[in-house]
Formats: C-alpha cells, structure tokens, sequence
C-alpha cells in the first residue's frame, strides 16, 4: 500500500460544469465530478508511523466514488447498475446528503445542495426522499406504524393541525396497501413486503416529487418484489415522481428504469436508455453485465468469462479501471482514464475500445 | 435403486408457541450424477430440507417421520458415528456465506489437509498434493499459494471456489449447495455456477441446488422440486415446469419475473404473502393467494379451502393443487365419453 | 413476524402477556424466586416505620442495658428483642430493617446518577463520534482509573474539611450517592456507546437523518429507545455493585455513620463484637447483605440471557 495516496489524485477527464452540458436545462438533480473517499487510517495519532528515521503522516482511503457525473431528468428513473462495492449506494447516500462529498458539486433544480447545513437543506428533505434497501432494519423498532408515518409530517407541516395529520396518515397508508387499522402496531409485526411498504409510506407521506431508493427490492423474495415493484411504478405515475434507483439487478433494470447508468469501481462506464442498453450494450463490463444474467429460457447461456478479480477500491489500478478483466485492452488502458463520450445514439461510454473502433 | 431417497419426511420444531411442522410428506429420488433443484421463497422451508438430509437440524427441531436413504443406508436412523462418515465424505454441502464453512484461523491448506486426513489414513505430503489438485480443478489462479493463504485474504468469489474445492475434496457422491451464488456479485455467480456444474458433469456428482433464483435453477439442474409453506407443490423435469407451469404458485412465481413482463408495464404480482407455519391456512395452503380457486362456473372450489390437496400426475410432473386435479379429471372423464 | 390477522392492536398488558420476557420468568424457577426476595426485602425496607418493633433512630427508646443481647434461638434471648440487640441496645431486627433501606437508596440514587450521566455522555459519544467521542471515553478512562474509595476518601476529606464532619454525617446519603454515581458512571457510557455504534448504522436512523430531524432528537427519540435493553441489564448489576461499594465505604469508616447506619456500617459495628462472642451483630446484617446482592445479581443474568437478542428474535 503506497504512502502517496494522498498525493494520487486521479484527475477526471470528464470535468464539466453544468453549463456546459446540454441535458442542464431539464434536469432535476446534477452531480459532477463527484468523489468520495473515506479514511481506512483512523484518527491523527494512528496515522503517524516511523519511517527512515522520522515521523511520516500516513493515511490510508477506500476510494468509493471517483469523478462520477449523472444528470437525472425530471420524471424519469434513472437506474445505477453495478456490483458490490462499485459505489453505487455512496452515490445515492451523497445525493441524500447522508454523507458529504469529498469534491464535486451536487445541483438540485438548479441549486447547489451538496454543501448545506442541516437547517438549510430541510426545505429539500421535503422534495427529495429516501427508501432503504432493509426492511427489517429502515423502521425503528420502538416506534408505531402511526407514529413513524406521523413523524416527519409534524416535522415538515408544523401548521398542521392532528386532525389533518391523521387524514394524511390514513391516506398514505391506504395509497401503500396497507390496512389504516394497523397503525398501532409495530413494525415487526408485519412481513418483509409490509414492511417495505410502510417505509414507501413514510417516503411519500410529505408528497417528495424525488425519490432515492437504495436497492429497495434486493432483500425481499421474488413474488414480493414483484408486488413493491409495481407500487414504485404506480406511486410515479400518479404522482409524477422522479426516482433515482440503485440495483444490481439488471433485470429490474430492463424493466424498471427510463436509463441505466452502470457503475464499476466508482466510475460509470455507460449510460444509455434502456432500450439501447439492453439492445446494445457498448462497454465491454456491460456487456459481460448482461451475459450474466441467469435467464429463464435459455438452456447453455453464452457467458462472457471475466478473467482476474476486480480491484480493491483502496489501490485503484491505474488507466482505466475495468482493465485488469477486460479481453480487450491494451497499453492505452493501462495508462489512461476513459472519459464518457458520448456516441450518435446519445450513449455515453467510457472506453478506449470503442471510441477507438477497435470494439 | 436411487442413489438418494426420501419419502415421506417430516421435520418438526418444537417452539413455545406449540410444535410448528416445518417439513411435511417431502419425497424425491436423486439419481447418480443427477442434479435437482429446491425453488421456494424464504420460509417455504428449502434450509431445512437441506439440513435434515444429513440430519443436521439443530434442536427444537427434529426429524419426526419418513426416511432418507442413502445407497440403502437410513440416514435418519444412523448413530452420530455413522453419519460422520457420510457427511463430507459422500455427500458434502456448500454453504451461502463461505465464511461460515471456513475456519478464520487456519491457512486454507491446514483445512483442507485436516478435512483429508480426518476421512483417510494418509500422510500430510499426499493430502497436500490431492489439495492442490482440487484447487486447480476449481480455475483458481496460482493455486500453490493460495494453499497457504489465509480466507480473509481472499475475495468473496475465490473463497467460494475454495469451498467448491473443500467439497470435492473426498470425491463425494452428492453436493448439496444452500444458496451458493446468493452473496455474491451477478459476474461471479454466473462463474461460479458455470464452474459447479461442469465439475459436476465431469466428476458425475449429484448436485441439490437450493435457491430462490428460478433463472439459476433452469440453467443448472435436470429436475426440481417447488416447496410452498413447507410442502413440495409441484416437483418434475426442470425444463417442463419452467416452460409449463401447473401449479398457480409457481406459475405465478415465474411470472412475476421482471424479465416476464414487458417493460414498463405492470408486473404479474402474486398478492399477500408466505404465511407463517404456525399459523397455516386450512385446506391448499395457497388458496388465500390463489386466482384459480374459482371453478369454471364461477364458484368457489370448496376442497381448497378445507381439504389439503393430493398430489396428481400432469404429464412428467407432479402437482398438488385442486384446480389442476379438476382439469385433468374433466379431461379424463371428456376423453372416456368420447 | 406474523401478519397481523386482526385489526385491533394489542393492548401493552397483552403485548406484556405475549413477550418472551413474561414467558421465560414464568418458567424460571430462579429468577421468580429471586424477585420474590427482593420485592420482599424492598416492601420491608421502605415499610420500616411500619414493621419495626422500635425506631433505632429515637434515642430516647435505647437502652444501654439490653446491648448484645442474642437472638431468640440462642440462650440467654430477651422476647422484646427477636434478633437480639447490638453493642449500644438498639433492637437488631429494626436497625436491619432501616438499614435495608439506607442502603437501598443509596444503591437506587447512585445508579440514577450513573445512569443520568453515563447514557447522556455515552449517547453523546456514540452518535456524535470524532472529537466529542474522544473527549468523553477519555475522561470515562481516567475516570476509571480512580478507584470509587480513591473518590469517597477525597471527597469525603474535601467536604469533612470545608463543611465541618456534622455537616458530612448529616448529608451521608446524598454524599455516598454522590461518590458512587460519580466514580461509576463510565460503566454506563461505555454500554451505551457500545450499542449505539451498533444502532447508529441502522437504516432507521439514515432514514431519521434523510427526514430532516435534528440529531438531538434522533438520539433520544430514535436511537435511546433501542439501546434501553443492554441499559436495564447492566443496572440490575450496578445496583448489586452500588450496595456493595457502599457497604465497604461504610466498613471503612467512609459511609453512613452508626447512627444512621446502613447494612455496610453495621457489620463494621458488630465486627468489634466478634471476638467476644456476639456475633449476630455482625452476621445477620451480613446475611441480609448477602441475600439482597445474590437476589439482584441473579435477576441481572437471567435478564441478560432473556434480553441476549442473539438467543431470540424478537
């Protein structure tokens, strides 16, 4: 592990302000060049070590965003596609303003969010929500159905009389399909579908026109992640919403998402709609992406083979960073950083491969 | 004779709230170099059936009626001495989460060397060198220093190479694998999954697969079984259950797929959820989910509702549902009149 | 985790009557005749008025002629006396019973404190992290360092030195508290350190935070409650602690003084008795001590092992 972590910075090429960007003028939510490291060297007395006589500071970083930039289009649902620990939910967790970035810039609806204080960002804790990927752990345990749907109502709607608060409750619980009768139940007392309900509720109670979900499904069996499926895809047609949604399900994917933007160790290296994605997967990780998925019908599935082991995000490889699996690079990839360009259909691909014809 | 038979199992759990049937009348064969699928959602009780073919419940449960046997042999009936030397040797299982079969401490040497000499009388050298083959078996990169690595050093994938590795260490008749992809990443899987099925093919291993991926099991295994509440409701060729579902639950289970649908549109959802085995519904445990238990005349079908369902022959499958039992009888009794 | 059926909720007497708490005291022969010891001994304690024969405390009902008098099964008993009297007359049975109580609340009062300052602090450094985590388990450690008879002799020599030793005596219990709850509470903060760390990374505090709360009502409306199951456990045992740091306070000559004594000064009063062959001054304080401690500490791990939420799920 080098000592010059801290002087790696890995410039990103794809630095653009969102002027310059032509999609800027409808979008809702625009991250640019976002970067987000988190310390693996505990604090200040830990950092220090000995070395060749004197007192070096030494730090440590899980890189687990580098230089990400997505612009998410009012009404649509842009899916984040991507496999453990490509930085997918620090992604989401930034946006949310669960974790502050370590550089970039966040826009929402053309205000910059990224670097308010809590007090600032509450008129925006109302527009944009969050659903978690864990049922059994997203709602306190100690509390009511009624009171956590209650409680960020009071919060957001302090005018509120309790009758109206009430209403709203029973009206959520009911657009969820959850039985208003059972408010005074606690959360365990439901089942993993339920549960993922209630804390859809929650969402919606304050009418947010953007939601965040966190692989919402991935926890729950399949004939109920059918069912909270369709309430996503429900909730956003009568309410116009907007939803930023994380996965590692190209599946859902196929069916769920306006676009897809797939990620691989803190960079995404496509975004296409997707039709074309699935049509036309243009990066040699997306393609193997999609090989991958088990598919009902077919009998001897041609897998793409990935050769080698993806990378820690503590030592990324230099170039770019699929190169170590990818049966097609070359020098260039071992030296430089892929920029997303963007190609005749409007599919933007990072890849030496296809930019240069060789793909 | 089959290699693997069950019949008729029963697997309770003695709780506080009274005893909970886990298991009920549960039977299949498993022929040599056979692989078979377990499909069910969480709490349709696939875990269990895989723990207690090796008679591995742990307490309050307790294998309460049927057999398994093994080449003749009744498992559930055999000493504690017995069964040691079936598990791991003969029939060996893959665990979910690799870090539970594998010991933190130890090299991954040391464990297979240990595991090698606790069945055989053999040195350390050939233990190592039987080791080393297995981990070449299993595409692992430099295998000679993995041997003396530790599992922590190891990516998510590459120890479940390992424990594919360990599995086929003693050269076992039968690998039973309990959601063996779940943890990981869609790339790894489909290697993984690829890799255990070509060992399997080559070595003529039967393989039981649990899981909850209908996609895994279609591409893996020859027959399955699909377990509701604790019952098999429909079991049979793979390929004809996934191409011609008669089970409502399982049609519905594969219809709820994403990849089912056209995208944008709704999906086919199967309504309420798995009920808990404490607290069954009577008759076809299915019914209260059930869109068929309608007879064509629009009438209810009482035996749903109070009577538990038999199971009846449907081509190569067996299904254990009402509706289809009424189908095929309409279709026996239309075929006599003619 | 079963759907509910029925669409009115449980009452708490009937969420109480289903829990696996209720479940298991009902078939813990030990923990049910433990609490039945100690409810007892508290009734009795806190009912001393009422049940003591004499009041200890009212000079004018002693007299030096009844000292050391056995209790009624040994020879040479006076009936008035059913334990027998200590050196200065004072009927033994009522001096235990007030004494019960002094210790009691000393044992209550301190855990109070302990836990007050203990769960804020903790909370504090578990949910605030970075500086104000290390500020507090630092001083928790140095605050452990101290032993509780390092703080009762040095607070005790302050307030003997500033406030006269008649003000010391007269305000004996509030000034054990006081040392006990101070030298002790860092036992609390590190629990509840160590399980809201766990709790902290929890989605349903991410989802708290998304929703706009503030962190002070994140911490005690969200992430208090559910660390309330390791509080309860570890009080049962501080209690247990507390009364026994007193007793050897007061052995010491550093607690309660013999006029108000507690069970601890009682045993350090009959202990001078020993030798001359009075010895229920001594032992049956010590006995009662020994019963009450036992109870509590039994109490404490049959709750651990029914709050362990590794051997259920709840």
């Amino acid at each position: 592990m080098s000592d010059q972590v801290e002087t790696m910075q890995r410039t990103t090429p794809a630095q653009t302000t969102p002027t310059q960007n032509e999609e800027s003028s409808e979008s809702l939510l625009q991250i640019r060049g976002l970067k987000k490291r988190f310390s693996l060297s505990g604090d200040f007395l830990d950092q220090l070590r000995f070395k060749g006589g004197k007192l070096v500071r030494h730090q440590e970083h899980v890189h687990a965003i580098n230089g990400v930039n997505l612009d998410i289009k009012r009404g649509e649902a842009l899916c984040v596609v991507g496999e453990s620990g490509c930085g997918k939910s620090t992604v989401a967790r930034t946006v949310m303003g669960l974790l502050t970035p370590t550089e970039g810039t966040i826009h929402y609806d053309g205000q910059r969010i990224d670097n308010l204080s809590g007090r600032q960002l509450l008129p925006y804790r109302k527009r944009m929500q969050m659903i978690f990927q864990n049922p059994y752990a997203s709602l306190n345990p100690r509390m009511t159905i009624q009171q956590t749907l209650e409680e960020p109502l009071r919060l957001h709607h302090p005018d509120w009389s309790r009758e109206k608060i009430l209403d709203k409750v029973q009206d959520v619980m009911g657009s969820v399909g959850i039985d208003p009768d059972w408010g005074k139940r606690f959360g365990h007392e439901f089942s993993g579908g339920q549960r993922q309900r209630i804390a859809i509720a929650r969402a919606l109670a304050v009418d947010p026109e953007f939601i965040v979900a966190d692989e919402p499904i991935s926890a729950l069996d399949v004939s109920i992640q059918a069912q909270v499926l369709n309430l996503l895809m429900e909730a956003q047609q009568e309410r116009n919403l907007t939803y930023l949604f994380i996965t590692h399900d190209l599946a859902v994917v196929e069916h769920f998402g306006t676009r897809v933007a797939v990620m691989y160790l803190g960079t995404v290296c496509e975004v296409a709609t997707t039709a074309t994605l699935f049509a036309k997967p243009r990066h040699p990780y997306t393609q193997a992406l999609l090989s991958a998925i088990p598919r009902l019908k077919d009998d001897r599935p041609q897998h793409i083979r990935l050769t080698g082991e993806v990378p820690t995000p503590v030592n990324l490889p230099s170039g770019c960073v699929f190169h170590g699996r990818c049966p097609y690079a070359n020098a260039r990839c071992h030296q430089e950083i892929p920029a997303l360009q963007t190609q005749d259909d409007g599919t933007r691909v990072a890849c030496h491969a296809v930019e240069e014809g060789r793909l | 004779m089959a290699l693997l038979e069950v019949s008729h199992l029963d697997v309770r759990f003695a709780l506080r709230q009274g005893e909970v049937r886990a298991l009920r009348d549960i039977n299949f064969t498993l022929e040599r170099g056979e692989r078979l699928g377990i499909v069910g959602e969480s709490g349709a009780g696939k875990s269990v059936a895989a723990f207690s073919l090796l008679n591995l419940i742990a307490k309050p449960g307790y294998i309460a009626g049927g057999s398994i046997k093994f080449e003749g042999q009744t498992l559930n009936t055999m000493s504690e001495r017995g069964l040691r030397k079936v598990r791991g040797n003969r029939i060996s299982m893959i665990f979910q989460d690799p870090m539970m079969t594998l010991n933190p401490v130890l090299s991954i040497g040391e464990q297979m060397v240990e595991c090698l000499k606790a069945h055989r009388r053999i040195s350390t050298k050939e233990a190592r060198a039987i080791s080393l083959d297995k981990l070449r078996q299993v595409q692992i990169p430099s295998p000679e220093t993995r041997l003396d690595q530790y599992p922590h050093e190891l990516s998510g994938g590459m120890r479940q190479r390992i424990i594919i590795a360990i599995a086929l260490l003693l050269d076992p008749d039968i690998i039973i694998a309990d959601e063996p992809t779940t943890a990981l990443d869609v790339t790894i899987q489909a290697e993984i999954m690829a890799l255990l099925l070509e060992l399997c093919e080559q070595h003529n291993v039967g393989l039981i697969l649990i899981t909850h991926d209908l996609g895994v099991v279609s591409q893996v295994t020859q027959r399955m079984l699909v377990m509701y509440a604790g019952r098999v409701i429909e079991q049979g060729l793979t390929r004809e259950i996934i191409n011609d579902p008669q089970h409502p639950y399982t049609q519905g289970l594969i219809n709820a797929l994403p990849q089912m649908a056209t995208p944008g549109e709704k999906l086919n959802q199967i309504r309420g959820s798995m009920p808990s085995l404490s607290n069954l519904p009577s008759g076809c445990a299915f019914h209260p989910r059930c869109d068929f238990i309608n007879r064509a005349d629009g009438q209810p079908r009482p035996a749903c509702t109070q009577q538990v369902p038999e199971f009846v022959e449907s081509g190569n499958c067996r299904v254990a549902c009402h509706m289809v039992a009424e189908m095929l009888e309409d279709r026996r009794l239309k075929e006599e009149t003619r | 985790m079963t759907t509910p059926t029925t669409t009115t909720a449980p009452s708490r007497w009937e969420r109480l009557r289903d829990s696996y708490l209720w479940y298991s005291f009902k078939r813990d022969r030990t923990a049910q005749l433990c609490f039945a010891v100690f409810i007892c001994l508290v009734i009795a304690a806190f009912s001393a008025p009422l049940l003591a024969p004499t009041n200890p405390y009212d000079l004018a009902q002693i007299d030096i002629m009844s000292s050391e008098l056995p209790p009624f099964w040994v020879e040479g008993a006076d009936e008035r006396f059913g334990l027998g009297t200590d050196a200065q007359g004072r009927d033994l049975l009522s001096i235990i019973l007030y004494g019960t109580r002094v210790s009691l609340l000393i044992g209550f009062g301190a855990v109070i404190l302990q836990a007050l300052l203990g769960v804020t602090f903790g909370l504090m450094a578990g949910y605030l992290g970075g500086r104000v985590d290390a500020f507090l388990m630092r001083l928790a450690d140095i605050q452990l360092s101290f032993s509780t008879l390092m703080v009762a002799i040095v607070v005790g020599a302050v307030v003997k030195a500033t406030m006269g030793s008649a003000f010391y005596s007269q305000y004996a219990v509030l000034m054990l508290v006081l040392i006990i709850g101070l030298a002790e509470w860092p036992q609390y903060a590190r629990t509840v350190r160590a399980s809201v760390l766990a709790e902290k990374n929890k989605e349903y505090v991410d989802a708290a935070r998304v929703m706009g709360l503030r962190s002070k009502r994140i911490m005690f409306r969200h992430v208090l409650p559910n660390t309330m199951s390791p509080i309860f456990v570890i009080s049962t045992v501080q209690i247990a602690n507390a009364i026994i740091s007193e007793a050897a306070l007061s052995f010491l000559g550093l607690g309660m003084p013999e006029t108000h004594p507690s069970l601890g000064s009682l045993i350090k009063a009959g202990f001078d008795y020993i030798q001359s062959g009075s010895w229920w001054i001594t032992l049956i304080p010590g006995a009662v001590l020994i019963v009450l401690v036992l109870s509590i500490n039994l109490l404490g791990d049959w709750l651990r092992d029914v709050m362990n939420p590794r051997l259920y799920k709840g």
